[in-house]
């Protein structure tokens, strides 16, 4: 994990012109005192030994890298690798964020964890994580992505978490987001882990660092069974947490393209999609300056993906950054690509990716044909997709 | 003199408590706070906050993001809120009007144009539940060059150093919440607010005005030994929900004549 520690210092809070830290002045103090706890920890030896010996022993990792060797057949072109965080404990790259920063809350003397959840995948991650280190877990979730995520909500209760739902605005992310920060105004002793690479400083700084273990080990396990870097690492991007981990170890590497992946939705009408960079400019919103969606007045905009988890207005600012530098690019993929990704890899692969991790699956299906069979992509399948088996069924109009 | 110092100079001389309502504009109807505003200051109302709808109001508890919903849903813009002062002032309304919304609205509209179209439109400052003074550079500069003043906030979370560095910076008033949590109506006031006023009033010679929470007479007059002035937001929004239609200008202006008793 030595790795994590050249990455840029945290201290600005600023990603080029995005970040920042717009919250209200009840926060500040508790905002102020997490930077320095984690500034403190990032650079004490002791903390990241017993994060990795966590991850070793209790997440699994490293997780496996895979060719997927039919997908890469059906799709005539590419080859096409799979970082395996569907097989991290839990089952999702969330849990990296929510080892880490649990154990920063246990060094700051929290003892009841907040967190916000779309998919639900965060949410199970951090009840984990409070259940091993004995701590007491609320966690916000939209009324309308606890009626699509139910496994997730019961998984949730059993590991002793209560899940609070939030019926206001649009029911999803951004409204559990809303609700666990007015939960953090009422109570700034608790300790607020923030899901994704979103949020005020030094949240997107932080999520990154921990989710880059992704990255790191994906580097690594690459180049051991191809002797050289992939052409493409592709993404998919809600919040952004996920991409930013895999993307960390390979924007020093010129020669490797970075390619996030949006949710296109049902259309290009606001409303109807989670594309930030297409359908979006900067503004302000839960605490950082970034691409958002909204109104000509402002107003944030409501989104939709058939995947709970990339179907939010914001995308983390150093995304932003990386869009705005031209050093990744963004693009889209719909409900349906999404759910004929879904399909193929379970059926070519034998897995069945989260929804979320679909997105990306597409973009590679969609990349390799126009590729030569000498390049490389590499996928993040950054979860696994049992929780979405009931969306999945709904819509392919089968009755479980 | 900008017109908030002069407010608290009269008050103060006069020994008494601002009280300042908080109406949403575009709440319960479009045109409301044209209606309300005018009966309010004839109720006893020293200065208004004007609230802007913001979709995502991520400090405010319950009454006042139903408030904001409602006030979208009524087709509520920030011109709108901009003309609303203008036309309060065209209606004889002398009392100083703050406008108080979340940051996003304010920077699409431009933070130049806006500070200049609220004060063509007779506002006197601003106030950005989501704007700490580390990000405000651009917005309190554009407000000092139209002459509005833009409000911060001390929480009695706020540490000393950064109460006495938000006292150098701050203009027109401090606005002091009052626990820590969201807006909304209370029946008790924290035990602690007379010593966190004390600790913000060793820091500064401005007004201290304290919000959220504050909804019955006992609490003004527990407040005022203390502060400047209260703001008075859910509970009222309460009383005008709790009115008949045809009825709630009236009853908002016996729940303010109220918080004098």
């Amino acid at each position: 994990m030595t790795s994590t520690l050249d990455q840029p210092a945290t201290i600005p809070g600023r990603f080029g012109p995005y970040g920042g830290k717009y919250i209200p002045e009840t926060l500040a103090p508790a905002v102020a005192a997490l930077e320095e706890a984690y500034a403190a920890a990032r650079h004490d030896p002791a903390f990241w030994a017993e994060l990795e010996q966590l991850q070793q022993s209790y997440t699994g990792r490293p997780t496996p890298l895979t060719f997927a060797r039919r997908l890469t057949e059906a799709c005539g072109g590419a080859q096409i690798y799979l970082k395996r965080e569907d097989l991290a404990h839990t089952g999702a790259h969330k849990i990296n964020n929510a080892l880490g920063q649990g154990l920063l809350a246990r060094r700051m003397g929290k003892t009841r964890v907040i967190a916000e959840t779309g998919a639900g995948q965060h949410g199970v991650a951090t009840a984990t994580v409070c259940a091993l280190l004995g701590m007491q877990c609320v966690v916000y979730m939209g009324t309308d992505d606890m009626a699509r995520q139910q496994p997730n909500v019961f998984r949730m209760r059993l590991l002793g978490a209560e899940v609070r739902g939030v019926a206001s605005g649009s029911r999803t992310l951004k409204d559990a987001i809303n609700e666990a920060m007015r939960d953090w105004v009422t109570n700034p002793d608790s300790y607020y882990l923030l899901g994704s690479a979103l949020g005020p400083h030094p949240y997107p700084t932080m999520v990154r660092d921990f989710q880059s273990v992704i990255g790191c080990e994906a580097h690594e396990q690459i180049r051991a069974a191809t002797g050289r870097l992939p052409d493409v690492v592709i993404a998919c991007v809600g919040g952004g947490s996920n991409a930013i981990g895999i993307f960390s170890a390979f924007v020093p590497e010129t020669g490797v393209a970075l390619r996030g992946v949006e949710a296109g939705g049902r259309g290009t009408t606001l409303g109807d999609h989670a594309a930030r960079f297409s359908g979006g400019r900067p503004g302000v919103l839960q605490g950082t300056y970034t691409y958002i969606l909204q109104n000509d007045e402002g107003q944030i905009g409501l989104t939709h993906s058939i995947s709970a988890g990339l179907d939010y207005a914001a995308v983390g600012p150093e995304h932003a950054l990386l869009h705005d530098q031209g050093r990744a690019t963004y693009t889209s993929v719909d409900d349906e690509e999404a759910l004929d990704a879904f399909q193929a890899l379970a059926r070519l692969e034998g897995i069945i990716p989260a929804l979320e991790s679909a997105h990306a699956v597409a973009e590679a299906m969609k990349l390799a044909p126009a590729m030569r069979p000498d390049q490389l992509i590499l996928v993040n399948l950054s979860g696994r997709g049992d929780k979405d088996i009931f969306t999945v069924a709904d819509v392919l109009g089968v009755k479980l | 003199m900008s017109r908030i110092a002069a407010t608290f100079a009269k008050l103060r001389a006069e020994g008494r408590t601002a009280l300042m309502p908080y109406l949403m504009t575009g709440y319960p109807e479009r045109d409301s706070a044209i209606q309300l505003a005018p009966a309010l200051e004839a109720a006893g109302a020293d200065l208004f906050e004007l609230g802007v709808p913001f979709s995502d109001p991520l400090a405010d508890g319950a009454t006042i993001q139903r408030a904001s919903e409602r006030a979208l849903a009524n087709g509520t813009r920030l011109e709108q809120c901009i003309a609303t002062i203008a036309a309060l002032r065209e209606r004889g309304v002398n009392a100083p009007i703050v406008p108080m919304g979340y940051y996003n609205p304010f920077l699409q509209y431009g933070l130049d144009r806006l500070a200049r179209d609220l004060a063509g439109a007779g506002a006197d400052g601003l106030i950005i539940p989501d704007l700490p003074p580390e990000e405000a550079g651009a917005c309190h500069a554009a407000c000092r060059t139209h002459g509005i003043d833009l409000i911060f906030f001390v929480a009695p979370t706020t540490p000393d150093d950064r109460i006495a560095h938000i006292a150098t910076i701050g203009s027109g008033f401090i606005y002091c919440v009052s626990l820590t949590g969201v807006t909304g109506a209370r029946r008790e006031l924290w035990s602690g607010l007379p010593a966190f006023l004390k600790r913000v009033r060793h820091h500064t010679d401005l007004p201290l005005v304290v919000g959220f929470g504050i909804s019955s007479a006992a609490h003004v007059r527990d407040v005022g030994a203390h502060a400047d002035g209260v703001i008075v937001a859910s509970a009222l929004i309460n009383a005008i929900d709790q009115a008949p239609p045809d009825e709630y200008v009236a009853r908002a202006a016996d729940f303010v004549r109220g918080l004098r008793a």
